[in-house]
């Protein structure tokens, strides 16, 4: 295991990674409050952006719904814990089913009928859009109207449910992220990676060399809802507040998946840099704007499209592969 | 000789078209048989039958002693089939490796073994050198024989090759028929081919069967079978014969 993840990485990567690693441990020490909470929004991104890579970026299938495993799990978590007391450690072996089980349905319907491509992902969409609409209208969870999560200033951290400053959470997204892109790592170098890049590339040359690819495809999108439900938890934990017209909103399934369009579908570091450019300029734009006291709403996604544009019209493989070059680090495969 | 591939009697309508009309074919173990006729003939139909891409409407076809008809692809190749694309089709982001290690990785489940592999074959095949290259960089006789190689490393039994002479030019056709003749004689692979250049059917075969309008014109020795006047008339013209 520990050496199929450092297997023919550059030595110069190991460094310029180890060193990120460092800084990112280090931050909270050397940030104040905003800036801290600007790379848990980040780290978010990165996180969240792993997960989707994994269906799209590895095994090729477009979810444009992935909003939908971040509802569940939030939704789930958050309910578990406001009227039940349960910790949200043990509500997540309820919110990966349920959110693995939608991620399944999706699947089932869409590989089994062969339903592909664009088809695909206006299918994600539509469950998606169901969840919006099924939990507004969803009183247990506050419906419409929002569901909370009592907030209290706490002196002390208390990890086991998830009430405390932003510094845990920082933390813990930062495991996240570097969990997720570590499976990432064992399972894109791993056989699976192979079979999924062969779906990706062609299916039915892929069928032809003997790779069931309906259950490869129902793996990525398994694992890829089971993930992005632990970002839901994540998110209902530390923004203690949830609205279905925001959480599952199509909106939010387009944030999730622009880190790693940017940095570079199918990558590995894609997502870890598209979330901190995406992130990191925006940010960085909206604090000098405020600091000229204009303060436009929807400038952000503004400013997201024209990222997109510029990166799908000068880099269209991501920025990560350009740096990787100038940085003299490749990942073996793209 | 007891036969590998047995098809019989199979079958196969689009509509109102009969693209292959009860076509019956055995291939033994060891032979390289080839299946010719005019475009439009019913060869890429049939052999999408056994490749488990259509299912027949009628008659079965039988691998090794079991039924391969009704098998989806994947499990046919499985079974032990490899096949090849008429339009070439390997992975274009992948290296030429990593299409061939994709295909090792059938039967070697550990990533060495199937790396290891998959470098014999690429020896085999010429690509050795070219094996980092990405494989949407490759010129068209060496996609071909990556997409042999490919179809080989998942280890078939009997090889599936449609077309894969179209488009070579004469000197590149005597390196694919040499690469396939070694293939079939020291690695016992059977073959069963389609194939529109004369050359290269003359070459390998030990069995040829004519299709025409979806039915089995003619079956025997090469040699014999372009002289038979019914081919020579349907499919080759006299010229080719003299």
């Amino acid at each position: 295991m520990i050496g199929q993840l450092f297997e023919g990485v550059p030595a110069r990567a190991l460094v310029l990674g180890g060193l990120l690693l460092g800084v990112l441990v280090a931050a909270p020490f050397l940030v104040n409050d905003y800036l801290l909470t600007v790379l848990i929004i980040i780290l978010y991104y990165a996180y969240t952006g792993q997960a989707w890579n994994i269906m799209m970026g590895f095994a090729g299938q477009l979810s444009l719904g992935h909003a939908l495993y971040v509802g569940l799990g939030a939704y789930t978590t958050a309910a578990l814990y406001v009227h039940f007391g349960v910790s949200p450690w043990i509500g997540i072996l309820a919110a990966i089913p349920i959110a693995i089980i939608g991620g399944a349905i999706i699947g089932f319907l869409a590989f089994r009928f062969r339903v592909g491509g664009v088809y695909f992902a206006i299918l994600t969409i539509a469950f998606a859009e169901f969840a919006r609409v099924g939990f507004d209208h969803f009183s247990w969870v506050g419906g419409s109207s929002g569901f909370f999560l009592p907030v209290a200033n706490y002196s002390v951290s208390d990890l086991w449910n998830l009430r405390g400053k932003p510094m845990m959470f920082y933390y813990l997204i930062l495991t996240m992220t570097v969990g997720a892109f570590v499976i990432c790592r064992l399972l894109l170098t791993g056989r699976i990676g192979y079979f999924w890049l062969a779906i990706r590339e062609d299916e039915e040359a892929a069928r032809a060399i003997g790779i069931d690819t309906f259950r490869y495809k129902m793996f990525a999108v398994i694992l890829s809802a089971g993930m992005t439900s632990l970002a839901g938890v994540f998110f209902a934990f530390f923004y203690n507040n949830l609205f279905p017209e925001q959480v599952f909103h199509i909106s939010r399934s387009i944030e999730l998946i622009l880190a790693p369009i940017i940095g570079g579908i199918g990558t590995l570091f894609g997502p870890v840099l598209g979330a901190f450019l995406l992130t990191g300029l925006s940010e960085s734009m909206h604090a000098i704007l405020y600091k000229f006291g204009v303060d436009i709403p929807g400038v952000k996604q503004v400013f997201y499209g024209l990222c997109l544009l510029f990166v799908v019209i000068v880099l269209p493989h991501g920025v990560w592969p350009w740096v990787a070059r100038v940085l003299g680090i490749r990942e073996r495969r793209s | 000789m007891s036969a590998l591939l047995s098809v019989q009697g199979v079958t196969k309508r689009f509509r109102g078209l009969l693209a292959v009309d009860n076509v019956s074919l055995e291939v033994a173990e060891g032979e390289i048989f080839a299946v010719i006729g005019p475009n439009g003939a019913g060869k890429t139909t049939l052999f999408n039958m056994v490749a488990g891409v259509y299912q027949p409407d009628q008659g079965q076809i039988e691998f090794a002693g079991q039924r391969l008809d009704g098998k989806t692809p994947d499990q046919v190749c499985r079974a032990g089939v490899g096949r090849t694309f008429q339009i070439v089709r390997p992975f274009p982001a992948l290296s030429v490796e990593d299409n061939v290690i994709v295909g090792a990785l059938l039967r070697h489940h550990g990533l060495r073994d199937a790396r290891e592999s998959s470098y014999g074959i690429l020896n085999r095949f010429d690509l050795y050198d070219r094996r980092h290259r990405l494989a949407s960089e490759l010129t068209l006789p060496d996609r071909k024989r990556l997409e042999v190689a490919r179809a080989i490393a998942t280890e078939p039994k009997l090889l599936l090759l449609d077309e894969v002479m179209a488009g070579l030019r004469p000197t590149e056709t005597d390196r694919m028929v040499a690469a396939l003749q070694r293939l079939n004689q020291e690695h016992r692979v059977t073959v069963l081919l389609i194939e529109h250049v004369m050359r290269a059917v003359m070459a390998l075969a030990s069995r040829v069967m004519v299709l025409h309008h979806g039915a089995a014109i003619a079956e025997g020795r090469p040699d014999e079978v372009v002289r038979d006047p019914a081919v020579v008339q349907s499919y080759l013209g006299a010229e080719a014969v003299g």
